[in-house]
């Protein structure tokens, strides 16, 4: 190789290991500006009464900048959301991976592929057209537009990474372990659900952990269902997320004054939640790698 | 057998059979449900005037032609961007990367990114791109936003279809005397095309489906632009434009029409998606 | 080579496209009030139409961040549907009156309440009143809907009923067009929208009697109103075509067009 030839070798090589960086650059970047933006405002509210304030009236003379009713609205909402569509998203991943016949599975997987692929804001028109009046109407509510409509609407939106994720877990549990317990004498279904499953769990715990992090972090939807007062959160009670806050109010939050910096600190909290996933994320998925 | 087993596991068998059921017929109801009402909704608004004019206040015309401008603007400069970024970090992870701690390091990176929502995306990209740099709210501060969120989806795509290109061609281009850099872009890069198509379309999925980070990038102006003055202006694409004539303007007929155009594209794109992968994976088998 | 010559391209569109965005002069950009959208979107498309390679870009976002805008110099006109305050105009803000503007009180078509005077609106909105059997309704709570707080409808609505931050509101939602679906849509709702943007699924009540239309906003006696306002600066002089836009507004077309969109042209 002539001299020339060796120094290209060398530019490509440093011009591909900064567009390997750039991902890098990405995450420090994202984490460098909502930690400038959001860090002043915690300093002149104080990290406990901005945690822990209970109201949030930021337009008022004498502003309040409590975030405590968006964090728990969150919290409840992906809890709620879970609670209903995991066991669902779980079952039919179940279902998918062992019982259904091959082109059942096809259809399905393909659907599951388009429930993901539905643009949320779909989700939020449907559930604003056809949900919050059925709500109203069915809990004999003033108003449907609340915590339990964003609960519905998410359980739908985190059906799709539920399954898929658990579908991979349950195919890769080897096929040995399956045949060991049906010879012992289990029918097909206790061996789905006494040895797949548990086999699976860490794969299963990672697609649920997956789900929590979309159900967090969505924003759109959610705006368009959940009615959008900073109330603290009950089942029938017009509500706002950490992400609904965020992009309710910062279209007209004034540039670089303390209601536009405090908006950015609910972004930063919001940040940290999902930092929090992400490692709880990674560790089940290593227990994984481990077995 | 059956007759064998105690009346306690025979309740057990046939709870969790109809649980199991109940579960998939939730969620194939979800989705039929879903598509044939927007669909159903939707599609009779659609008319040749509604795609093909921009909207006018005097008129009181209601056209989408700006938005679908807009968002195929966006596709276009978001792909051009983040297929270069994307498939090259790919192919330093792939062929040059010996470092085990940078690929470590990179591999997490990627991950954080595909984890972190599209409303952060929408501030850091405003702060950023809009403000820092100076790009105003357009659809370039926009797109160059979307980059980021794809990138770990055309990395992760194209450098799977990389491991999957035979060690022996490399070596047979290298026993040739060609250089590294000759070998990727002559034989290495060519085989893993179809790997690299999948991501894009997975990504154009993402990008007609986003619409928190293109708010405060890249703004919800319905004003008809070329394709470079367009750039520097704000504009909504599709799914933006949704939001805005739902939400804000209560105009349902419209939002219901778009809703069902993109859900035709959506499919279009998950079909093709589908297609690819399966060549792809017929390829491996071979 | 090739990857090498299209980074390259690519480095050349980034600094095109930043420097692309540098001040373009035939641009009249205007920024802020949403229930100005329909009077405001009229006039910049009839003002393109008659003026060649004039582009008008107009962002709605609310009353406040326009008039940041403005004085930012983000924007050359500032919208705002109401008075400037005592502190902006000190900031060297200057307000021009465009138009007035009715604010409807909306209820949903199938409630039979017709008309309201101004102190019961007040107590509804703060609370007081909270079921509708209390005034003539239908046995069911009121449902209150309001506009968030940067809106210059809410100011206007909550300074005339003297309801300043008391209303308690069972949904904040950010648009017109919004108040207008969700009240549509719920029979116990009762909420506030500018009249110039009323539609036929909602019914707009009688505030002291008075029919809220041209003449009675014009006169005064429909008194839940406020003016649309373009905001300039007073030591700033506006482009070229800025000031030609501007003095559209004021001119008879523009009243004319005004008067189209629903609202009514200031003399």
């Amino acid at each position: 190789m002539n001299l020339r030839a060796k120094k290209v070798e060398i530019v490509v090589h440093g011009i591909f290991l900064i567009l390997g960086l750039i991902t890098v650059c990405a995450v420090i970047l994202i984490s460098f500006y909502l930690l400038i933006a959001g860090i002043p405002a915690i300093k002149k509210i104080g990290l406990i009464p901005f945690l822990l304030g209970k109201q949030w009236s930021s337009t008022e003379m004498n502003p309040q900048y409590g975030i405590l009713p968006f964090i728990l609205t969150s919290i409840y909402g992906t809890t709620g959301a879970l609670v209903i569509g995991a066991p669902i998203g779980f079952l039919t991943a179940v279902y998918l991976a062992k019982v259904a016949s091959d082109p059942i599975k096809k259809i399905m997987n393909s659907a599951v592929g388009l429930l993901a692929g539905i643009p949320s804001v779909v989700y939020g028109l449907v559930g604003m057209i056809v949900l919050v009046p059925t709500i109203r109407v069915g809990f004999h509510q003033s108003d449907g537009a609340n915590l339990l409509a964003a609960i519905i609407v998410l359980s739908v939106m985190v059906l799709p990474s539920i399954i898929k994720v658990s579908i991979n877990a349950l195919e890769a549990v080897p096929k040995e372990y399956e045949e060991g317990s049906l010879a012992l004498g289990a029918t097909p279904m206790e061996t789905y659900f006494k040895v797949s499953i548990p086999c699976a769990k860490s794969g299963i715990a990672a697609s649920i952990v997956l789900g929590v992090g979309r159900a967090i972090g969505e924003a759109m939807a959610v705006i368009m269902v959940s009615g959008n007062v900073p109330n603290m959160p009950s089942l029938f009670t017009s509500v706002r997320f950490l992400t609904t806050a965020v992009s309710s109010e910062m279209s007209y939050a004034t540039a670089g004054s303390l209601h536009q910096q405090a908006l950015f600190s609910i972004a930063l909290v919001l940040f940290f939640f999902i930092l929090f996933i992400n490692a709880l994320l990674n560790i089940c998925l290593k227990q994984k790698k481990a077995r | 057998m059956i007759g064998q087993i105690s009346k306690k596991r025979k309740m057990y068998i046939c709870f969790m059979n109809i649980i199991m059921i109940v579960s998939v017929g939730v969620t194939c109801a979800l989705v039929l449900f879903l598509i044939s009402y927007v669909l159903i909704k939707g599609i009779p608004n659609i008319t040749w005037n509604f795609i093909a004019t921009k909207p006018s206040y005097l008129t009181g015309n209601i056209g989408i032609l700006p938005d679908i401008l807009n968002t195929i603007t966006i596709i276009i400069t978001t792909l051009f961007f983040a297929l270069h970024l994307g498939v090259g970090a790919a192919i330093y992870l792939n062929e040059y990367a010996q470092n085990k701690k940078i690929v470590a390091m990179i591999e997490y990176a990627s991950e954080t990114l595909s984890g972190i929502p599209s409303i952060i995306y929408g501030l850091v990209g405003m702060l950023f791109f809009c403000q820092f740099l100076n790009m105003k709210t357009s659809l370039l501060a926009g797109a160059m936003t979307l980059v980021i969120m794809n990138l770990p989806t055309i990395m992760r795509t194209a450098q799977e279809s990389l491991k999957t290109v035979p060690q022996s061609y490399r070596e047979g281009a290298f026993g040739l005397g060609a250089g590294k850099w000759r070998v990727i872009h002559t034989v290495v890069l060519p085989e893993c095309i179809d790997g690299i198509v999948t991501g894009c379309m997975l990504s154009i999925g993402r990008i007609l489906g986003e619409s928190a980070a293109l708010l405060f990038t890249a703004g919800f102006a319905h004003t008809l632009h070329g394709f470079f003055t367009g750039l520097t202006s704000s504009g909504a694409t599709l799914t933006v434009a949704l939001y805005v004539y739902a939400k804000e303007q209560g105009e349902f007929e419209v939002a219901f029409a778009i809703a069902a155009i993109l859900m035709i594209l959506t499919l279009i794109i998950n079909l093709l998606a589908n297609w690819i992968s399966y060549r792809l994976k017929r390829r491996i088998a071979e | 080579m090739k990857k090498l010559i299209s980074l390259l391209v690519v480095m050349i569109l980034i600094s095109v496209s930043i420097i692309g965005c540098a001040k373009n002069e035939k641009i009249v950009s205007t920024d802020g009030s949403t229930s100005m959208e329909k009077v405001i979107g009229s006039l910049g498309e009839s003002f393109e139409s008659e003026h060649q390679g004039v582009s008008f870009t107009y962002n709605p976002t609310g009353s406040g961040t326009g008039i940041t805008a403005v004085s930012e110099g983000r924007c050359d006109i500032g919208l705002s549907s109401r008075n400037l305050k005592s502190e902006e105009i000190s900031k060297g803000l200057v307000e021009t009156v465009i138009a007035y503007d009715g604010i409807a009180v909306i209820v949903n078509p199938k409630n039979p309440i017709e008309n309201l005077d101004l102190e019961t609106i007040a107590k509804i909105f703060k609370g007081e009143i909270i079921n509708w059997k209390e005034i003539g309704g239908y046995d069911s709570e009121i449902v209150l809907i309001g506009r968030e707080a940067n809106s210059g409808t809410r100011d206007g609505f909550e300074s005339i009923t003297k309801t300043v931050n008391e209303c308690q509101y069972r949904q904040e939602l950010t648009a017109t067009g919004d108040v207008i679906t969700t009240v549509a849509n719920n029979p116990n709702a009762i909420g506030y929208a500018s009249v110039a943007s009323i539609k036929d699924s909602v019914k707009a009540i009688t505030v002291n009697g008075v029919v809220a239309n041209e003449e009675s906003i014009k006169d005064g006696t429909y008194q839940i109103q406020r003016p649309f306002v373009l905001v300039t600066k007073a030591d700033v002089k506006l482009s070229q075509t800025a000031q030609e836009f501007y003095d559209f507004c004021l001119s008879e077309q523009g009243k004319a067009i005004i008067r189209k969109a629903g609202a009514v042209p200031a003399d």
